[in-house]
């Protein structure tokens, strides 16, 4: 028996500490701790205007019992033919122009400079938020569907292009290896190497941000990018909540479908 | 006619891969290539086909310096060097025969491949290919479905629609059991004979690498140490190659195994 082994028996074990400085381990400890109380304690709470608040909202609540899809039905379909058109197009246009970026922001497959260049766009594009996006595009183009439509393709780029850069960046390299290997020209090696790997996760991204890109056009409607937010801020200022109720239902009902449908498709997509 | 003169591969890290190997190969000859892990013998067939760029040296086929070729001639001249790879490396999504068939890539037009509309001789071919190595019935399968010497069978598929002068072979056997093996390397020498092909094949398998092959090269930390025959590799040799170790154990038993296990595996080669 070794002398190592002898020092060693005997001895309880314990599992080596995550930060190995114990100084720095406590330190952090204390710090998390005290940031916590002084949040908690910044917290400015209006009992008074809660009080008050209270009654407004229960008739908000109230609303939903009795929701109101009759008397706007105008609006309210005009408004969601809106969003829908809003949400297929962008979502098909932020696809295509998703598809090169990604290609140029996968490290393994884009030289530097495209590389580079690639990763500004998609930073760019997730660096803004969508609100902000479509306040200016209002600005610049009007109200209406139109700058709903911009800003959410704009913003399929930076969420789609990313995952599905990160997705080729994880490929399996000897597969893309092999075609390259047969003589097969880059674009021949995308299609046959490249394009069997990532489908799974294009097609289910691209199902999400059909859902997301609804979703956004919600809110968009809001600072007047069209669509059904638009409605939906309209019968807010009328102070009409069974016609807010009845919108939000359908803005649940419709992302819920949405939901369902695309996990029967990555169900079947193996 | 391969010929390789002088390569030699630094990787960025600053690992010498392989220095200064020289040898020729003539054509239908079939080498095999053996030497512990790390020894360089995936870099040494990489750089042949320059999946893995060479440092320095040059690698010349039929006349032609692969090692100088832009990127156009590079694709043309990789249509003549078929690779066999160590886990396969078929594109799992796609079937078995989109798998044969992307050996023609390099023959066939951007549009004709994305629509795969490939021509009837290519198609023909594959059939008869799969055909050839028993799978004809997997042609719509997806890749994915099937066994690990299946996949490596469709692996040689894809090589030899290549209609290529050279095999580049790559641990064929690593990844199955050792009945399948002999199959492999059997099916592999047998259509090299069948084809007039020359290829290397990398082998962890010493004892496998005699059964099949005429010649055998050794390399040790990227450095030649050994070519000969496989009835010259005594266990002097291999120490030399792998380090000490109690050798007699691998060369009796091919000897002993080789006549009678030749036959069968023959026979359950054929489907």
């Amino acid at each position: 028996m070794s002398a190592a082994l002898d020092a060693k028996l005997g001895q309880a074990w314990k599992k080596p500490a995550f930060i190995a400085n114990p100084v720095m381990r406590w330190t952090l400890i204390l710090g998390a701790v005290a940031y916590l109380i002084a949040a908690f304690a910044g917290i400015e709470v209006n009992l008074d205007r809660i009080v008050r608040g209270w009654a407004r909202g229960w008739e908000f609540i109230v609303g939903f019992t009795e929701p109101d899809f009759t008397s706007r039905w105008k609006d309210i379909s005009k408004g969601m033919f809106e969003s829908v058109v809003m949400t297929v197009a962008s979502t098909v246009v932020g696809i295509a122009l998703s598809i090169p970026i990604a290609l140029g922001a996968a490290r393994n497959i884009a030289p530097l400079p495209v590389y580079l260049i690639c990763r500004a766009i998609v930073a760019i594009s997730r660096a803004l938020n969508e609100i902000i996006v479509a306040i200016i595009l209002v600005a610049i183009l009007g109200f209406g569907p139109l700058a709903g439509f911009v800003t959410l393709s704009f913003a399929t780029i930076g969420f789609l292009a990313k995952l599905l850069a990160e997705d080729i960046e994880n490929m399996n390299k000897v597969q893309a290896e092999a075609i390259k290997a047969t003589g097969a020209r880059w674009s021949q090696w995308i299609n046959f190497g490249v394009q069997p790997q990532v489908m799974p996760r294009l097609i289910g991204l691209s199902m999400y941000r059909v859902d997301i890109n609804f979703r956004e056009s919600a809110v968009l409607g809001l600072v007047g990018a069209g669509g059904i937010g638009g409605t939906l801020n309209t019968a807010f200022d009328r102070y009409e909540f069974d016609t807010v109720a009845a919108i939000l239902l359908i803005i649940i009902v419709t992302v819920m479908m949405l939901e369902y449908l695309s996990g029967i498709i990555r169900g079947r997509i193996q | 006619m391969l010929e390789l003169q002088g390569l030699t591969k630094v990787y960025n890290t600053g690992d010498k891969a392989l220095s200064d190997v020289t040898l020729s190969i003539p054509d239908g000859q079939v080498v095999a290539l053996i030497g512990p892990s790390g020894a360089g013998k995936s870099t040494l067939i990489r750089c042949i086909n320059r999946l893995v760029q060479p440092t320095s040296g040059t690698a010349t086929i039929d006349g032609l310096n692969i090692t100088a070729l832009g990127s156009t001639g590079l694709r043309k001249a990789r249509r003549k060097m078929g690779m066999i790879f160590q886990e396969y490396a078929l594109v799992e999504r796609l079937t078995v025969m989109e798998n044969v068939l992307s050996g023609r890539l390099g023959y066939v037009g951007f549009w004709r491949s994305l629509f795969r509309k490939f021509p009837q001789s290519d198609v023909d071919e594959a059939y008869r290919l799969l055909d050839r190595v028993g799978l004809l019935e997997m042609a719509d399968k997806r890749a994915d479905a099937l066994s690990g010497g299946q996949r490596q069978r469709v692996g040689i598929c894809r090589a030899l629609i290549q209609n290529p002068s050279l095999l580049l072979v790559d641990e064929p056997t690593a990844s199955l059991d050792p009945k399948t093996s002999r199959q492999i390397m059997r099916l592999i020498v047998e259509l090299c004979s069948e084809r007039g092909l020359a290829a290397i094949i990398n082998i962890h398998d010493v004892a496998l690498a005699q059964m099949f092959v005429q010649r055998v090269i050794g390399l040790k930390l990227g450095v030649m140490v050994f070519d000969g025959g496989p009835d010259e590799l005594t266990p002097d040799v291999l120490t030399d190659i792998y380090g000490e170790e109690d050798w007699e154990a691998t060369i009796e038993k091919v000897e002993d195994e080789e006549d009678e296990d030749g036959q069968t595996v023959l026979e359950a080669l054929i489907p």
